[in-house]
Parts: C-alpha cells; structure tokens; sequence
C-alpha cells in the first residue's frame, strides 16, 4: 500500500507540484485507489459519518465561539443572545449541542462495530487503542463543552465531575484546587474550559489522523474477519465506499435534522435554561445521555474512591481489548457464543445508560450492580475464557468467496 | 454495458452531484450570515433624537450614533459667513455651505466625526479655518466641515438626520 504510487497528473502544473509535495499521490492511494474489502456492510460507513459530525462541530464551535463570551456574569446570556439576536444563531446552537449527541450516538455504534467483529484484534490492536484516546478526548471536550452554558446543569455537573479527583488519596483536594483555579467551580474555571474545548477538538483531529493512518497500514477488517487475499476480495475506495459513506451521511444528516429541526431540546435537561446558582443544586443531576451508562456504574459502588475507580477503569478496560480477548477467530458471525455474550453486553450498556438517568434508589441501584458485574466479567471472564473454550464455525477461504455463497444462496 | 445504461450513471452522478452542490451553498448561508450585525446590534442602531436647546452659540457637542462620533456644530453669524464667503468650486472637494446644511436651520452644521482620510476623529476648534483640525496627518476642515487642507480626500460625511422640530434633529 506504500511506495509506487498510480497517480501520474496529466496537468503540467500538477506534476510539477506533485514532485515538491505528493499530496496529490497521498490523497489517490489512500482513498481513492484504496483497496478496501468488497463485502464492507453499513456497519463501516460510521468512520465516514464521525469524520463528517467532528467537521461539523469544528465549523459550528467557531462561529458560535465568535458571540460567547466565557465570563461567568455573561455566559449564559450570551448563549441566549445567539439563540434570540445572532443571525441563524439558533440552527447554529441547536446543530452544535445535536451535533455531539449524534457524535457520540455514531461513536457507540464504531465502537460495537469493532467490538463485534474483531476489529481490535492483531494486528490493529493500535488503531483500537487511538479509538479509545479520541473517545476519552471526546468526552472530555464535550463535557466542558456542556459547562460552557452555564445553567444549572453545566454549574453542577462541572463541580460534580471535578470532585471526582479529590476521592484520590493524599493529593486528591490538591488536584481539585488546581483544576478550579480558585475554591470551588468559578470563572477561573469556565475561561480554562472554554480555552481547553477549543483546543481538544483539533487535538482529536490529530489522532484521527493518526487512527486512519493505522487503519490503512493493517487494511480494513471486514464482516468475514478474514484478511483479504487476492485483488479479487477488493474493489478502490473510490467510487465504491465514497459513495456508500455519502449516502450513509445523508441517512444519518436526516435523523440529526429530525432532532435540530423538530425536537432540539429533547436530549437537553430543562435545568439547564435556568442560569447557574452556585447556592443551589437542583433535585436531579444528570449528565448528557452519552454518560449515562459510566454514572450508572459510579453510583453502583457505594465506597467513594472504588466508584470513581471503577468509573475510569470502565472505559480504560477498552484498550485492554485486543490481549484480554483469546480468540484467534475475528468475527462474531463465526462466534456463536461470542455473539450471545456480546449482545448480552450491549442490553447491559445501553441498560446501565438507561439506570444512570433514574434515581439511584430502590431496584434500580440492584439492577445496577447486576449490569456493572456483567460489563466488568464480559471483558475479564467472558472474553479470555472463550478464546479457550468456544467451539468456532468453519471460516470461509475468502472474502469474495464468502460474497459469492451469500449471492447463491 | 449499454450506452442507456452508461448515461443513467451519468445521470445518478450528475444529478447527486448538483443537489450536493445546491446542499453545499445553502449549508454556507448560515455560516457567512451569522457575522453580519445581529437584532440586538441592528435595534442599538435606531435613530435617536437629540435636544439641541442646551447647545450655545458657536458651541461644538459630540453625541454617537451606530457606534460613529457625530459633531452638531451650533454655528454663529461668523461661522457661517466664513463658510458662506468662500470660493467653494476651488475647494479640494467642491460642496456650496448651502448643501451642507438643512434649509432654514443654517446654523445648524451635523457632520460625521470621522476624517475622511483613514478614520481618525478631527478634533474640533482647532485648525487655521474654523472648524476641525485632525492630529493624525493634518488634515483640517472649515465651519461647514469640508477639506481645506492635508491628505483627507472628502468632506466630513454627513449622516441621515432630520429636524423634528426647531430644537430637536433625529439621526438616522
């Protein structure tokens, strides 16, 4: 896939260009003559869409970044400002706070398609691990990005989320202090997120730059899991998957419209229409949906330092992945087991989502604990144990092979 | 392959290509419309009437309108004569005392504060021709606030205004 590249210009002007900075041949090999498997299902096109949505937060951040003002006094009528006074402000507020919650709505849905079908396996297992970075940088950006607002919501989930820190033993107050910038969540600490959450999402781009670097040293996997091995498993990126991630986009741009144009405020808390009092908490913190399963799994645990601990090892047992998983079979079609136990996981995730927006009282706290001790065994039992144990079905000889029995059939 | 069915390709190519060129456009109308002023800048930019009974005689008084300085000269006899006495075709921008001012409120003189040269505020009383002399580049402009002298090419602008009665003008 590197070296001898097929792009030769025609244009004068473009060859004498091309021989100073190949970016012309650069561009070619990796997404237009990029050979990607033939039987790629809609399952792949969310990288397309999560590089589409993380363009769009990027352009609509920077025009809304032009009329916020990130000052304590003034943030919260400056966001209503734009909503009421800013030419298309409204589309530009609503596109951005929809636009990470369909950000994150596609991350969840790449990260099970890799969990699915192997996709972190040898030898991707950096690509898996870049995933996991620009996912916790996503998180991290958007939760600052929600405190921005400063409503009720942004106040209390800022100083909720920073508190975290001081469970940590000895310096965890220290810690704390110094993120606030001051006593408790206050200017200081607004300007600092609001200059971090202009920062980070080009941090991202830099390590999607990366992932797709990684991605296109190892080759695409595909639903088989079998690597391909003749041209005849391929077909170029372009026009095939051009084509199928623009479509795909289109798809998903009308279920981001259907929120922006239709119901903006659903995914939102009401609290957070009401300007921060730091006097007062309101009855019922929630975070956005997109954190919901990790709250359920924080509250779970009643001890103050296990919770936040089982909180971040949550998503960290991500990138453990590729070496906990013993498998030499990539995908979950050919898993029968794998499969029951990774659906299982999946009800747990989304169930755990669900449980973090309800009071942590009563059978919902039970139901909890039932889902984190299966995320957690999903990842240390479940998958080392079935590398072992689990009884494979037969692999097909190839892709195009695999292709053709399904056309048959 | 037919050539029917090459030319349908063609079609679906061309067709996505046009409505994605269409969705392109329309997606940039926000993104350029948004830094044009918005409502609240727009409403702040209303017309605004000002009180001219405590202006005395030959008294200069600057107010602001759209954010621009605006000078309301209260000229006296000699102000508008040394306006009115003078060859106005050999002025560097040619303009009669008559057009500077509204009929029948003379010694009324409403002039955009801004030099006309690069956008300094000429300070007024100051200068060799009774009106405003600009510390910038030395541009100095007459009672009737046009250019006698320096590198300012126009005559100080005048804003849209209009006397709602004879004690009170409403700019903008």
């Amino acid at each position: 896939m590197h070296g001898q590249s097929t792009y030769q210009p025609q244009n004068k002007v473009l060859q004498w260009f091309e021989k100073r900075l190949p970016i012309g041949g650069l561009v070619h090999s990796s997404f237009v003559a990029y050979p990607t498997p033939r039987n790629l299902n809609y399952w792949w096109t969310f990288g397309g869409i999560l590089s589409f949505m993380l363009g769009v937060q990027i352009v609509t951040g920077i025009v809304l970044a032009m009329h916020y003002t990130p000052h304590v006094d003034m943030a919260f009528n400056s966001v209503e400002a734009i909503m009421r006074d800013v030419n298309y402000g409204w589309l530009l507020r609503y596109l951005h706070a929809n636009g990470a919650a369909m950000f994150f709505f596609a991350v969840y849905v790449h990260m099970f398609r890799g969990i699915y079908y192997g996709s972190y396996k040898e030898p991707r297992e950096v690509l898996w691990i870049l995933g996991v970075i620009i996912y916790l940088l996503m998180m991290a950006t958007g939760f600052m990005g929600y405190v921005l607002v400063w409503g009720q919501m942004s106040f209390w989930a800022a100083t909720v989320i920073t508190n975290l820190f001081s469970a940590i033993p000895g310096v965890g107050e220290t810690i704390v202090t110094w993120l606030w910038g001051g006593y408790a969540v206050g200017n200081p600490t607004l300007n600092r997120f609001y200059s971090l959450h202009y920062l980070l999402p080009f941090v991202i781009a830099g390590v999607v730059v990366l992932h797709v670097w990684a991605l296109h040293v190892a080759g695409q996997n595909n639903p088989t899991g079998i690597e391909p091995k003749s041209d005849k498993d391929t077909v170029p990126f372009t026009p095939y998957a051009t084509v199928k991630d623009a479509f795909f986009i289109g798809c998903f741009c009308i279920l981001f419209a259907w929120f922006v144009f239709y119901i903006p405020n659903y995914l939102g808390h009401p609290d957070n229409y009401i300007p921060a009092n730091p006097a007062v908490t309101p009855a019922e913190i929630v975070p956005e949906w997109y954190y919901l399963p990790f709250y359920a799994i924080l509250r779970s645990i009643p001890n103050k330092l296990l919770g936040v601990i089982a909180l971040f090892s949550s998503i960290l047992i991500l990138a453990f992945l590729p070496w906990l998983d013993t498998s030499k079979v990539r995908s979950a079609r050919y898993r029968p087991l794998f499969k029951q136990f990774f659906w299982l996981w999946v009800i747990a995730a989304v169930g755990l989502g669900y449980l973090g927006s309800k009071p942590p009282e009563g059978v919902y706290v039970i139901l909890s604990r039932i889902f984190t001790v299966y995320y957690f065994a999903f990842f240390l039992v479940v998958l080392p144990l079935l590398g072992i144990f689990e009884k494979t079905k037969p692999l097909p000889n190839s892709i195009s092979e695999s292709v053709l029995a399904k056309a048959k059939a | 392959m037919s050539s029917a069915e090459h030319s349908r390709r063609d079609f679906l190519y061309i067709a996505t290509g046009a409505v994605g060129a269409v969705g392109a456009a329309a997606a940039l109308v926000p993104l350029v419309a948004q830094m044009n002023p918005d409502a609240s800048t727009i409403a702040a930019g209303a017309p605004v009437d000002i009180d001219l009974a405590p202006i005395a005689d030959g008294q200069i008084v600057k107010v602001f309108w759209r954010s621009k300085p605006i000078y309301i000269f209260h000229r006296a006899k000699h102000d508008i004569e040394l306006a009115q006495n003078v060859d106005w075709q050999t002025l560097p921008d040619p303009a009669p005392d008559s057009e500077r001012v509204k009929p029948g409120h003379e010694q009324w003189l409403v002039v955009i504060g801004i030099c006309t040269h690069l956008g300094c505020i000429p300070i007024a009383h100051e200068g060799s021709y009774d009106g405003w002399f600009c510390p910038c580049h030395g541009s100095q402009y007459d009672s009737a606030g046009r250019i006698r002298q320096g590198p300012a090419p126009k005559n100080l602008y005048l804003p849209p205004y209009k006397f709602v009665s004879d004690t009170k003008i409403q700019i903008g």
